[in-house]
């Protein structure tokens, strides 16, 4: 039988095959590192701004009409406060919902809307979630301009995003598994509790996380359910002195959060400001890469568990 | 469409007895049944998988289900622990009885979890629970809520020396199931489906992902089993059924060609088709 090729055409076919196959390694390479290399840089350059203004003063302080005298302590606690609401309403609800959908949900054209719905509404500008919650937290059910309602707002923004990664997670469950549990006479809800949810644990927290970092970047819907820019007292403590030692009074507070102060702080005129802008936009960031860290570290924890 | 009958009226209360069984491993005795098929149809949506199937499945014996790809013979094993009503848009039309209750396995009367409960099954691939060896066996004993803690101890050694596992694991009960080897974990599937002690257990194909010595030793656990459950066995490999069962049934094209004792299917099949499938001329 006749060749195809000589040899010698086949080895120099072969080499040029691999030399764009080294071409693409160092494309990729090339853009990957211009990408990291632009983040380190505007870190870097948030830093150097900001450098005079790090310590202890500036995480203890109240905003203050003098720029060296500033901090961001109602900022940070502020958004402490409200990534805890956040993360209190969407982890049950969204997981919630990623359950029904995926384990209980019949598969007819009334889901299938919800679906395609669920997914769009990762994609709605967060001002428009703004809006909405301005008319329906702040007025319709009277929350107030509070921690709450900024909570609230945020749980729902990142809702779409918990449902998605939470569904992702349920379905990486082997069939195999399922059917083991079926098959020894488990009900839906105990192949759920005993079986999915726990094998998925490691891909729903790492969805919050994800989800979290982005809210705590939002500054749109907050401002728009009036987040104030300048306040120089903390919301009342969660945790009293007295019996049962939790209030809730911290909810209804008005709150300030970091995007807020920051924004504040770069639309000033006075030059000083600017260093306290940097420093803050540097903690910020600092804050949502060590979350993005936390759910790297959560997922090769469970993935180290359980490998099928 | 005809719809499923939860206990056909003009049946015996006892379960007909078989033919002789033809053993010569054993005297030829009479052997009651524990399961019998009766015009089994089934449906995945309009798919007609199954038509018309009539089969016997004697107690305490070892049935083969063997017939090429997609004749339908691990639809027809997932009828009996109501597997398929895990999928929408699936339908059974016909009865298996389940003796000596004389209850319709695929009636619509009948809840399946009620039968998974009652009828075990151990899958192609090895499907532990990343759990621990102990917790593997002791989950089935669990959902019908036994959790004293001797009580669970007790019945999960014994399930783990019914399949012969329990030297190997005994020192690591605590250890995840993920860390066993393949044929081992497949022995504690077997085990985990024995702690309920269930009346009729089903394989399906449940070496054909391990190695030859793993399956040795499971040929040799079924070969035991069999006198204190009845099996069901799908198998793609017919050594494997010739090696392990009593009764072998041949299904071709969703439909059930013939069944006889295993010694004379293989050496004497009545149909063309069979002889032809365990010849080698197709499948």
């Amino acid at each position: 039988m006749a060749a195809v090729m000589t040899l010698e055409e086949l080895r120099a076919g072969l080499a040029w095959r691999k030399n764009l196959d080294k071409v693409f390694v160092v494309l990729g390479l090339v853009i990957l590192l211009t990408c990291l290399g632009l983040l380190a840089l505007l870190f870097l350059d948030l830093v150097r701004d900001g450098g005079p203004r790090f310590g202890w003063d500036f995480l203890t302080n109240f905003p203050s009409r003098k720029a060296e005298r500033a901090g961001i302590l109602s900022a940070w606690v502020g958004t402490s406060m409200i990534m805890f609401v956040t993360m209190l309403v969407a982890l049950p609800v969204g997981v919630a919902a990623a359950i029904y959908l995926e384990e209980y949900a019949p598969k007819n054209w009334f889901t299938g809307i919800i679906e395609i719905n669920v997914t769009n509404l990762a994609g709605v500008p967060s001002i428009v979630y703004g809006l909405l919650a301005l008319g329906l937290f702040v007025y319709t059910f009277g929350l107030g301009q509070s921690v709450l309602s900024a909570g609230l707002t945020l749980a729902l923004l990142i809702l779409p995003i918990v449902i998605v990664a939470t569904r992702e997670a349920l379905r990486a469950v082997p069939k195999a598994i399922r059917e083991a549990a079926y098959g020894l006479g488990a009900t839906r809800w105990e192949v759920t509790k005993d079986h999915v949810l726990p094998y998925s644990t490691g891909g729903i927290l790492t969805g919050l996380i994800l989800g979290l970092s982005r809210a705590i970047g939002e500054t749109a819907p907050i401002i728009t359910i009036g987040a104030l820019s300048f306040i120089a007292f903390l919301p009342p403590s969660p945790v009293g002195p007295e019996f049962p030692f939790l209030n809730f009074e911290w909810l209804r507070s008005e709150f300030t959060a970091m995007p807020i102060q920051i924004f504040n702080w770069v639309s000033r005129p006075d030059q000083a400001f600017q260093a306290n802008a940097a420093a803050a936009a540097a903690i910020l960031l600092a804050m949502t890469l060590s979350m993005n860290a936390i759910a790297i570290w959560i997922r090769y924890r469970f993935r180290k568990k359980i490998n099928w | 469409m005809n719809t499923t009958t939860d206990i056909a009226a003009p049946r015996a209360e006892t379960p007909p007895a078989l033919a002789i069984v033809m053993d010569e491993r054993q005297p030829a005795r009479a052997t009651p049944a524990k399961a019998v098929a009766e015009k089994l149809d089934f449906w995945y949506g309009a798919n007609h998988a199954l038509r018309n199937i009539n089969l016997t499945i004697p107690e305490n014996q070892v049935t083969a289900l063997i017939g090429p790809s997609g004749c339908g013979k691990s639809t027809f094993l997932r009828c009996f622990n109501r597997m398929h009503d895990l999928q929408p848009e699936t339908r059974y039309a016909g009865s298996i009885m389940l003796y000596p209750e004389n209850v319709n396995l695929v009636g619509k009367g009948v809840d399946p979890i009620e039968v998974r409960m009652r009828i075990g099954m151990v899958f192609q691939k090895p499907n532990p629970f990343p759990k621990t060896v102990f917790e593997n066996v002791a989950y089935g004993l669990r959902l019908r809520g036994v959790n004293n803690r001797t009580e669970l101890a007790e019945r999960v050694e014994k399930a783990l020396r019914g399949a012969a596992i329990w030297d190997e694991v005994k020192d690591r009960l605590g250890d995840s199931a993920l860390a066993l080897s393949g044929g081992q974990m497949q022995r504690l599937c077997i085990a985990r489906a024995l702690a309920t002690e269930p009346e009729i257990l089903l394989f399906d194909e449940p070496t054909s992902a391990l190695d030859p010595i793993a399956t040795a030793k499971i040929e040799e656990l079924i070969t035991e089993l069999r006198s204190r459950v009845t099996i069901l066995i799908v198998t793609h490999n017919m050594q494997q059924a010739a090696r392990v069962s009593d009764f072998t049934a041949f299904m071709y094209l969703g439909e059930l060609v013939e069944v006889d004792a295993t010694s004379k299917i293989f050496t004497n099949p009545s149909k063309k088709a069979t002889e032809d499938y365990i010849t080698g001329r197709y499948g």
